[in-house]
C-alpha cells in the first residue's frame, strides 16, 4: 500500500470554557491516501471542522488548544513544527476551503489581487507571468472570461463563483492535501453539482488527497472513497463508503442512513434519532451515544467501547462488535 | 367536489427596483410571475426551487404580509381583497407559518409558556386556568415537557426550539401552515423527528402545509403535491410520487439528478446544468430555463411555453407533448 500523504494519530484538541472543558477532539485517528478522498461526516459539535482546524494549527487560541497526538503530513509531524514552518506548509502543501466564500475572500481587494498572492509567493512569479498564471488558475475552475474577473470584486460574483475562486486559490500550489469544509452548504443545488463535480476533477488532476467534511451522506456517497463518523468528538465507525453505506455497524451510522428520507422510497414514518445532541461538557460516562441509542446495554453506560476491526479497514466503536 | 382550502390564481409579483436619489425606477424584480396552484384541506403542497426563485415571496403573499401586484388569492372559496377586517383577522388565525431559523423566530426574553400562548391571549382572551391547560397540551402535542413552560428559548436545542415554534403556530389551530425550510437549519439526526412530527399532527388535527425547500428528497416525502418553481414560474407541478419519481421538466430533471444519491452504488443519469441561475431583474425571454436547459431548441428562447396538463401533470415546457404525437 502507497504511504498515505496525511496520517492523523491519536489527535486530540480541547476548548477551555466556562462550563468546562470539551473534549472537541478526543483521540481521532484517520490516513488519507493521494488520490483518496475521506468523509468526516457528523452533526455540529461533533469535533469534525475542529479536526481539520488541528491539522492547519489553527484551532481558535487562547481556549483550544491541541494536546496531542500526531499529525504527519508525507512523514513530518506538522505538530512539531514552529509557527513560522506552518505558514509556509498552509496554503501550500495543505489548502482548505471553507464552507462561506467570503470568510476566505477579502471583500476590499479585487479577486486578481487575491489570486496573484498565493502564486507569487509559492512560485516567485511576477509581472505579466503572474498575471496570465492567474487567469489561466481562473479559467481550470470555470470561471468565464478570466481575465476580465481578475478586474472583479468579490461581492460583484455570485456564490458559486466566489466558491470557485476560493478553489482556484486552494490548489494554486498545488497542495498535497485538500481539505474542503462543507465547501457547497451555501449553494443552491445545481450550483452544487457543478462544484462537487470541478472538486473531483481538480482532485483527480493534481493527485490531491482529500478531507471532505460533510454532514450530508449524499455528498459522501458521491464524492468519498472512505468514511469516518464522528460523534462526540470520536471516530465511531470508520470504513469503505460502500462497506458503510451497505453494512453500517454502528448504530449512530445506521440511524443517521435511515434517518434522510430518500427519494423514490415511499416510506411513511422516518426513523428518527431520539433525543438531543450531546452537551459536549458533560458527557456521560461510558459511550457518548448511549443515551439516544435503541440497541444500548448496561455495559454502554458504564465502559467505554474501544475500537473493533471489523474487517479490510472498517472498524466501530460499539460493544454490540465486540467479539464474543 | 368541495373547494380547496386555498387557491392562487395568476398570482404575481413585481418589485420596483429604486435607483438614484430621486427613486427613479430602475426596473422590475419579477419575483413571482403568473404561479396558479391549489391545497386541499388536510394536504401537503410542496413547494420546491433554488433561491430566488419566488418560494419564499410566494409563501409571504399567502400569509398576507406582501400584497400581490396581481392575481387572486380565495381562501375556502373567498378573495382575500375582499375580505372586511374581521375576514382579514380569521384568515390570519386560520394561516400560520413556520420558519426556517428557530433561533430568530423565537423572542430570546419571553418565556416559552407566553410564546405559545400570546396567540391565545390576543386572539382568544383565554382566562388564566384555561390559558395555561391550552399551552400545555399544546407543548404535549409537539412532545415537549410540561415544565418548559417556564424556561426560555435558550434553553432548548435547535429542534426543540422548532418544536416550540410549531406550538405557537398550531395555538389557533389554523387550516393551513406554512412551512419555510423549516428543518434546514436542524442537525441530520433531529430532522427527521420534526418531518415525523409534522406528518402525525397533520393526520391528528387535519392541517394543511404549504412545505417549503430545497431538499428535494424532504419535500417528496412530506409532500403530497409538488410544485417546482424557476424564476418565478412554475415549470412542473403533480403529484408527489409522480414528479419525485418520474419528472418531466428538464429543469426538474436536473434538480431531481443534482439530489445526491443515498448510495455509492446508485449511478443516476447525472445532469450538470451550465451556468448560473439569471437574475429575476431581467429574466431570459421565451422560456426561463432556456439559458440552461440541456435540450434547448430553436422556438424555445423566443415562445414562452404555458402550463398546460400532461401525462397527469402540470408541465410548462416545449418538448411536451413529444412532437411525434
Amino acid at each position: 500500500m502507497s504511504t498515505p500523504v496525511i496520517d492523523v494519530r491519536d489527535l486530540r484538541t480541547h476548548i477551555v470554557t466556562r462550563w468546562g472543558t470539551i473534549k472537541a477532539v478526543d483521540g481521532v485517528s484517520f490516513t488519507v491516501a493521494e488520490g483518496e478522498t475521506l468523509g468526516l461526516v457528523g452533526e455540529s459539535g461533533s469535533g469534525k471542522s475542529m479536526t481539520c482546524l488541528s491539522i492547519l494549527r489553527l484551532v481558535p487560541r487562547p481556549a483550544a488548544r491541541i494536546l496531542g497526538g500526531e499529525v504527519r503530513l508525507d512523514g513530518d509531524d506538522l505538530l512539531k513544527k514552529s509557527a513560522r514552518e506552518m505558514q509556509r506548509i498552509r496554503g501550500k502543501r495543505v489548502a482548505m476551503i471553507l464552507q462561506d466564500p467570503m470568510s476566505s475572500l477579502n471583500p476590499v481587494f479585487s479577486i486578481g489581487m487575491q489570486v496573484r498572492e498565493p502564486l507569487a509567493s509559492y512560485h516567485g512569479l511576477s509581472g505579466r507571468a503572474l498575471t496570465s498564471r492567474a487567469a489561466e488558475l481562473l479559467a481550470s475552475v470555470g470561471i468565464s472570461s478570466p481575465a476580465a474577473r481578475l478586474r472583479a470584486f468579490p461581492h460583484q460574483l455570485s456564490g458559486g463563483m466566489r466558491q470557485r475562486v476560493v478553489g482556484a486559490m486552494a490548489i494554486s500550489a498545488p497542495p498535497r492535501l485538500l481539505i474542503a469544509d462543507e465547501p457547497t452548504t451555501s449553494l443552491d443545488l445545481t450550483i452544487q453539482a457543478q462544484y462537487l463535480r470541478l472538486l473531483k476533477d481538480l482532485q483527480e488532476r493534481h493527485r490531491l488527497a482529500m478531507i471532505f467534511v460533510t454532514h450530508n451522506l449524499g455528498i459522501v456517497a458521491k464524492m468519498c472513497d472512505r468514511v469516518a463518523v464522528m460523534y462526540a468528538g470520536r471516530i465511531v465507525e470508520t470504513g469503505r463508503v460502500e462497506t458503510i453505506f451497505a453494512t453500517p455497524r454502528h448504530p449512530y451510522t445506521r440511524a443517521l442512513l435511515e434517518s434522510v428520507p430518500r427519494l423514490g422510497a415511499q416510506t411513511e414514518w422516518l426513523t428518527a434519532i431520539e433525543g438531543q445532541p450531546p452537551d459536549l461538557a458533560a458527557l456521560p460516562p461510558g459511550c457518548s451515544f448511549a443515551p439516544r441509542c435503541a440497541h444500548a446495554m448496561g455495559r454502554c453506560r458504564v465502559e467505554e467501547p474501544p475500537e473493533f476491526t471489523l474487517g479490510a479497514g472498517h472498524a466501530s466503536r460499539c460493544w454490540l462488535d465486540a467479539p464474543a | 367536489m368541495s373547494p380547496a382550502l386555498l387557491e392562487a390564481e395568476a398570482l404575481t409579483k413585481h418589485f420596483p427596483v429604486r435607483r438614484g436619489i430621486f427613486g427613479r425606477t430602475g426596473g422590475l424584480v419579477r419575483a413571482v410571475d403568473s404561479v396558479s396552484f391549489t391545497i386541499d384541506a388536510g394536504k401537503t403542497l410542496g413547494l420546491v426551487g433554488e433561491s430566488g426563485c419566488g418560494k419564499t415571496t410566494t409563501s409571504r403573499m399567502i400569509l398576507n404580509v406582501e400584497a400581490p401586484t396581481s392575481g387572486e388569492i380565495r381562501f375556502d372559496g373567498t378573495p382575500l381583497d375582499r375580505l372586511d377586517r374581521d375576514g382579514l383577522r380569521r384568515y390570519r388565525r386560520a394561516v400560520q407559518a413556520v420558519f426556517q431559523d428557530p433561533y430568530a423566530s423565537l423572542d430570546p426574553r419571553m418565556r416559552v409558556g407566553s410564546i405559545v400562548g400570546e396567540p391565545l391571549i390576543i386572539n382568544e382572551r383565554l382566562p388564566g386556568p384555561a390559558l395555561r391547560k391550552r399551552v400545555l397540551e399544546l407543548l404535549g402535542l409537539v412532545g415537549l415537557p410540561e415544565r418548559a413552560v417556564e424556561l426560555f428559548p435558550h434553553e432548548f436545542s435547535g429542534g426543540q426550539r422548532q418544536r416550540i415554534a410549531i406550538a405557537r403556530a398550531l395555538a389557533l389551530s389554523p387550516k393551513l401552515v406554512v412551512l419555510d425550510e423549516p428543518v434546514s437549519a436542524l442537525d441530520v439526526s433531529i430532522r427527521a423527528q420534526i418531518l415525523n412530527l409534522l406528518r402525525d399532527l397533520q393526520r391528528r388535527l387535519g392541517v394543511a402545509y404549504l412545505f417549503i425547500a430545497h431538499d428535494l428528497a424532504a419535500v417528496a416525502h412530506m409532500g403530497h403535491v409538488i410544485a417546482v418553481m424557476y424564476l418565478g414560474k412554475i415549470v412542473e407541478l403533480g403529484a408527489a410520487a409522480d414528479v419525485a419519481l418520474r419528472p418531466k421538466h428538464p429543469y426538474t430533471q436536473a434538480l431531481f439528478s443534482a439530489a445526491l444519491p443515498l448510495d455509492p452504488g446508485e449511478r443516476r443519469e447525472e445532469i450538470i446544468l451550465r451556468g448560473e441561475i439569471p437574475s429575476p431583474l431581467d429574466p431570459p425571454p421565451g422560456c426561463r430555463f432556456h439559458t440552461r436547459c440541456p435540450q434547448v431548441m430553436e422556438r424555445c428562447s423566443r415562445d414562452e411555453p404555458p402550463l398546460a396538463p400532461e401525462s397527469g401533470r402540470l408541465l410548462a415546457c416545449h418538448l411536451y407533448p413529444s412532437p411525434s404525437k
